[in-house]
């Protein structure tokens, strides 16, 4: 029987020592951080469930990813390696935002969309667009919401927008950075079949924080109700986004190990929602009226002190 | 200077004569050598005497300069699709709107509160690092404009927002009030607008067709920032 043989032809890399050892498994090969730009982990060839209909669509992909190997082999201090992180077309950068916006389930948007040509165009101007956003909004229903107050002088308060931005960078960048360091290292104890690279992490991330411009512009509406609303249908829908991303990415680990990561990913998406709308959106308070009445000093200070 | 070798341009024409004008008159149907010094100016303006400009008075150089700043602030009052700005770029005129504008934005004691408006320093930072940035983007997005000549549409194209601020500042004198405030929306839409278009005119040629809306989009958020800035801008 030569399936030994077989098999070892069939190796790509070093996967030839694990193929000797165990030869009736299917080997994966996990790429290093060093590889990120030239990966081939989008295309899983294990025998995952529902990714096998993907899998044979995914023959023109296959030629696509080699060609994008080819392209980015620029050294990294040449212009034109940074030039390949912005190869992008306008209506790419739209149906990223759209499928961001639309979470079908079990699609997942780094396959779907991404399909190794992740760019810094979409997080970095989304992420800018959101500071300002925020930042503006915050300063706008502030305004709105003291607008009858005799002591009230509004301020631009333009502190609050290099705060916003440190805030919102940071978390589209640090915590990709700490989830892609989680994968490899889970990568190395578990084969999983579907690994990301840090780019394509960090593209899912800045997708998935443009339902937040919308919602920080309707923020502006001083109704407690409303605002709560529309934080959960923004993290319904950016976290839906995200998990369906990293499920198959940590599916085949243990169990608990799967669902902590999956509840750490939203609990943080949570808690930058609810941290800007704290922080930046002054609360409404009930007695809060826009014309003068009869005491309006008093009415001010028991407003305040409650 | 260069002469073709072959030259069938018009005879009995005077120097200096545009460049390279009768070229398209000349067919070369063989190799010739051609030896000789070179020189080819790189401005399409040819000086009249290539002297030196050491020797000039200072108000010569002063007011050759302003008028060139001039000139082009007369080219984003009244867009039309041309090159001026981008052939011979200045930062001089940028300077002059961002200092201005600075100056104007900035409150007039420094006061104990903790959030006012942005201090000199941040105005200069924003539109200087503002305008870094969409170059940057631009020339990343695959974009034939050079570094200083996508600085110098954008700083030149702020000249819509100083007057807005000019007007919003005298219509502060008068009293308060929504008719007050009214006003100075109306007037830094128009000029905003008035920005973006003048902008837009001279950028976009330079991206490519795909990828004119994701160059364009920065320009756009650039310039919202600083007319934010300017309404918001409330007096002591």
């Amino acid at each position: 029987m030569a399936a030994v043989g077989d098999l070892q032809f069939e190796e790509f890399g070093n996967a030839a020592a694990t193929a000797a050892e165990n030869p009736g498994a299917t080997t994966i090969s996990i790429e290093g951080p060093g590889e990120s730009p030239t990966h081939q982990a989008g295309l899983p060839r294990g025998s995952g469930g529902e990714e096998d209909d993907e899998l044979l669509g995914n023959d023109d992909s296959d030629k696509t990813e080699l060609l994008a190997g080819q392209k980015k082999s620029s050294p990294f201090w040449t212009f034109e390696y940074y030039q390949t992180f912005f190869d992008v077309d306008t209506y790419q950068v739209f149906d990223r935002i759209k499928g961001s916006l639309l979470p079908i389930p079990g699609k997942n948007f780094v396959r779907l969309y991404i399909r190794s040509n992740p760019d810094l165009y979409g997080p970095f101007w989304i992420c800018a667009t959101l500071v300002f956003a925020i930042a503006i909004s915050g300063n706008l229903s502030n305004f709105l919401i003291h607008l009858g107050e005799k002591t009230y002088h509004y301020v631009p308060e333009f502190r609050k927008v290099s705060i916003a931005a440190t805030i919102i960078y940071a978390y589209a960048w640090l915590v990709p950075l700490a989830l892609w360091g989680f994968l490899m290292w889970r990568n190395s104890k578990v084969m999983n079949i579907v690994s990301y690279s840090f780019l394509e992490i960090v593209c899912v991330y800045g997708y998935s924080l443009f339902i937040y411009i919308p919602t920080a512009v309707l923020w502006i509406i001083p109704q407690k109700a409303v605002r709560w609303i529309l934080v959960m249908i923004a993290l319904g829908v950016s976290g839906s986004v995200l998990a369906m991303t990293f499920w198959p990415a940590v599916r085949e680990d243990n169990r608990r190990i799967a669902l902590a990561t999956i509840v750490t990913i939203v609990l943080l998406h949570t808690l930058l929602s609810v941290g800007c709308l704290a922080y930046f959106f002054d609360a409404p308070e009930m007695d809060h009226l826009p014309t003068a009445t009869a005491a309006p000093n008093q009415t001010v200070a028991a407003a305040k002190a409650s | 200077m260069a002469k073709a070798a072959e030259s069938s341009g018009e005879p009995g024409t005077t120097w200096p004569r545009p460049l390279f004008a009768g070229l398209s008159d000349i067919s070369i149907s063989q190799d010739i050598l051609v030896e000789g010094e070179f020189t080819i100016p790189m401005r399409s303006h040819i000086r009249e005497f290539d002297s030196s400009t050491l020797n000039e008075s200072v108000q010569n150089t002063i007011m050759r300069d302003l008028k060139a700043v001039g000139k082009k602030f007369m080219h984003v009052l009244y867009p039309r699709k041309s090159n001026t700005l981008l052939r011979d770029w200045d930062l001089w005129g940028p300077l002059i709107l961002c200092v201005t504008l600075a100056l104007m934005l900035q409150r007039s004691s420094v006061d104990s509160e903790k959030d006012g408006g942005p201090q000199f320093a941040e105005v200069f930072v924003i539109v200087w690092f503002g305008a870094v940035t969409i170059t940057l983007n631009s020339k990343l997005l695959g974009g034939n404009i050079s570094f200083f000549q996508s600085l110098c549409v954008l700083g030149y194209c702020i000249l819509p927002l100083t007057v807005a601020m000019l007007v919003c500042r005298l219509v502060l004198l008068a009293e308060q009030g929504p008719i007050n405030f009214m006003v100075r929306l109306f007037v830094v839409i128009v000029m905003f607008a008035w920005s973006i278009v003048a902008s837009t005119a001279f950028l976009a040629d330079s991206q490519p067709p795909n990828r004119k809306a994701l160059a364009i989009y920065p320009v756009f958020l650039f310039y919202f920032v600083i007319s934010w800035m300017i309404l918001t801008f409330t007096p002591q």
